[in-house]
């Protein structure tokens, strides 16, 4: 069992054998992956140790004190909270070994080609289409909601394999090469002005069964693990008190005592509890994972901070008063990074409410609480056992 | 940061008090009780403070208690909101626990109080959150005059701390006072009004200390039996809700439902990580003003909003005094009151953390 202690080892090791001052960014990160720091809980010789989880916190630390470079990895969360652990609990040891190093360094981007125009909430109704030639898929249709995809080399996708069969078994989980000429890449322009997101066409793109993962009609259940990774994504960052949404209004509020009224007074603190309440849970859920005690708390730390964000922002551009009536910049730019604080107010009132859309709605994330947290029945459902090609649509 | 989980030993001690409120708190006993000559449950309070020595928990073992913390504390309360049990837990337990610790000249009665061979009742109102002005009586030639209103628990304490207009917190036998129920909306936790006329008091400390200490103690706890009463509530909605069907179908299997209870469920797992960070911060003494006052600010809306969620989604049997419902809609709604609104605990807030009135 690798502990603490030896992971400190390990990590001195790297720092003294690479020092990072005299070490190019790149050559530091593979040699981190190598050395197996890169995600201690995963396996040896694909970036980790087989550790527990929670010990990658002491490997970060060391790190970090030494002034080493890090992936940057809120530019590439897609692939490190999505397609690594995909790929990692789906893949073969070929695709483990080819995918799984450029994508912690980041020199592979990724992104995640799952939502379509026709399937939203209702995921498993996608059309896409991929169809066999000998060692080969050709996948035709049209996703939507790509992050990252103007700059990805790599994609997950699902796409319908089987239109005969029930729409949860006719599905099977790619891996898209985005350089492939007929994947075109189209800017999605949101409300905010920017385009964070894009459309994504693919014509005959051809992609080799070698880069199927999972089992062909098994592409549903591959899904899941993506998506329930994604919702830890979301609701997991830590906090420190007021590191939310609350942050820049709190800051606002005591700087300008000018726009100060009763109403808002009120409402700035009922919301302050909230977030600060919120803060804890996201904290207790933390302190559960990694006491080995993983609860069902998760699922409910996205509605709360969807809900949060959207009524403090509403709060924040009412509190400006006039200034609440101006936007920073509605130019059509392309973001590498959703950067809350480093916009006004109405730019995060705009923004966050994506947040009880994107990742799951938050209609979708209440009924999958009352289903599998509280037990509660499902919904009577008409489409579970009808060929996917007979949906209503 | 704090420790927001519950230890080994606090989810034993939850456990053995499960399995004694199962065995001697049934919802129906608790309903008769309360039209009643005794509608508090004193075996059972034997039972709690003899029988398992919780009533010491917060009192330190050189001076006769136990020498827990508020985490085992908050523990047990939740099991006794769980239950909506007719005990002066925290009350005598807790706050009037509290007021004696914060006290001097405390004397035997810490132990007494710790034992549960007495009951205390701290005689402020119950409305009064910390921090906030209260009610005191005359202090004459050695004796006491005065009226005071809203104490809960009263009716079955044996010793009063009543503060008196010296600055003083005084003893007092409740055998030497006038102790006459108030009809009370919170069945399960009446109030009473407490007659002093000239009766004998011993100094116990400075009540300017101690009872904000008490009332904070209080605060911070009653969250936890929020918690457990909120959770009552769910528990009991949902397995109603498999279980009764209309239209040819479990009504639980509405979205519309559906969505309410899930929503509830989110804010119930959200008190839970706010009253520990309470427990704990009463426990550790670090952070206690904020930790209370968002436990308090965020436990009562909460609790209340569980308990009439309860009520209409059971429907019709809901609203009948025989299902006990009403017992935990009676205590949060009191609670909503109890210690400091949640509108109290926010200004209190706005000076603690600097975001101040216009």
């Amino acid at each position: 069992m690798t502990d603490a202690t030896e992971l400190r080892r390990r990590t001195k090791e790297l720092l003294a054998a690479h020092p990072p001052a005299d070490t190019d960014r790149l050559d530091f990160l593979r040699a981190r992956f190598d050395a197996g720091l890169a995600w201690v809980h995963f396996p040896e010789g694909l970036g980790g140790l087989g550790a527990p989880r929670s010990l990658q916190a002491v490997v970060d630390a060391e790190l970090e004190a030494a002034g080493a470079p890090d992936n940057d990895p809120r530019r590439i969360g897609i692939g490190l909270g999505m397609a690594a652990p995909t790929i990692l609990q789906y893949g073969t040891q070929e695709q483990k070994r080819r995918f799984l190093k450029p994508l912690w360094t980041g020199e592979e981007v990724w992104c995640q080609l799952f939502s379509e125009p026709g399937a939203g909430s209702d995921l498993a109704a996608l059309g896409t289409r991929a169809v066999r030639e000998g060692e080969e898929w050709v996948v035709n249709g049209q996703k939507v909601w790509t992050s990252s995809a103007h700059l990805a080399r790599w994609a997950i996708l699902i796409a319908r394999t089987d239109p005969d069969a029930p729409k949860h078994r006719g599905i099977t989980y790619f891996v898209c090469d985005m350089t492939d000429p007929g994947v075109e890449v189209r800017p999605l322009r949101q409300i905010t002005g920017e385009a964070e997101f894009n459309e994504v066409f693919l014509t005959d793109v051809r992609i080799p069964d070698a880069h199927r993962l999972g089992e062909v009609g098994d592409g549903w259940r591959v899904a899941q693990t993506t998506l329930n990774n994604e919702r830890v994504a979301i609701g997991g960052m830590r906090l420190p008190r007021e590191g939310g949404m609350i942050g820049p209004v709190a800051k606002t509020w005591r700087e300008r005592p000018e726009l100060r009224t009763h109403d808002l007074h009120q409402r700035l603190l009922k919301l302050w509890v909230e977030a600060e309440v919120a803060r804890l849970t996201g904290e207790r859920l933390r302190q559960q994972l990694v006491a080995g005690q993983p609860g069902p708390e998760g699922a409910g730390m996205k509605l709360a901070f969807a809900r949060l964000n959207q009524e403090i922002s509403g709060l924040e551009v009412e509190l400006r008063g006039e200034e609440g009536l101006l936007y920073d910049d509605w130019t059509m730019r392309r973001p590498e990074l959703v950067d809350f604080t480093g916009r006004d107010a109405g730019y995060r009132y705009l923004r966050s409410k994506g947040n009880s859309i994107e990742g799951g709605t938050s209609e979708v994330l209440l009924n999958i609480v009352a289903e599998r947290v509280l037990g509660l029945p499902a919904e009577p459902r008409t489409d579970k056992d009808v060929a996917w090609k007979d949906l209503a649509r | 940061m704090s420790d927001l989980l519950y230890s080994e030993e606090e989810e034993a001690l939850r456990a053995a008090v499960r399995d004694l409120l199962t065995d001697h708190c049934d919802a129906a006993g608790v309903i008769a009780r309360t039209e009643s000559d005794t509608p508090h449950d004193l075996s059972l309070w034997k039972a709690l403070a003899d029988g398992m020595g919780l009533a010491g928990l917060l009192v330190p073992e050189d001076r006769g208690g136990q020498g827990a913390t508020h985490r085992e504390a908050a523990v047990v309360l939740e099991e006794l909101g769980r239950a909506v049990a007719p005990v002066p837990y925290l009350t005598s337990a807790v706050v009037a626990t509290e007021a004696l610790l914060a006290c001097g000249d405390a004397g035997d009665l810490l132990a007494e109080l710790a034992s549960g061979r007495r009951i205390g009742a701290l005689a402020v109102g119950l409305h009064t959150a910390p921090g906030a002005a209260f009610t005191t009586v005359r202090l004459e030639s050695g004796a006491l005059h005065g009226e005071l209103t809203g104490i809960a628990d009263a009716a079955v304490a044996d010793v009063l701390l009543v503060p008196a207009d010296d600055g003083g917190l005084y003893a007092v036998e409740a055998g030497t006072a006038t102790v006459t129920p108030q009809v009370s909306l919170d069945l399960t936790r009446p109030v009473a009004r407490v007659t002093l006329d000239g009766a004998p008091g011993r100094r116990l400390g400075d009540a300017e200390t101690a009872v904000p200490r008490a009332l904070r103690a209080g605060a911070g706890l009653l969250a936890s039996e929020q918690l457990g009463s909120a959770e009552w509530s769910l528990t009991e909605t949902v397995g109603y809700l498999k279980d009764r069907k209309q239209f040819n179908r479990p009504v639980g299997g509405f979205q519309a439902l559906k969505h309410r209870l899930a929503q509830l469920w989110l804010e119930i797992v959200s008190l839970r990580a706010a009253a520990r960070g309470a427990a704990d911060a009463l426990a550790t003494g670090e952070d206690t003003g904020v930790a209370v006052t968002v436990a308090q600010a965020y436990a009562a809306p909460v609790a209340v909003r569980a308990a009439e969620e309860a009520l209409q989604l059971h429907g019709g049997i809901g609203m009948t005094w025989e299902h006990p419902v009403h017992l935990h809609l009676k205590r949060a709604k009191a609670d909503s009151i109890a210690y400091g609104t949640a509108g109290a605990h926010r200004e209190a807030l706005a000076e603690l953390v600097d975001l101040r009135a216009p």
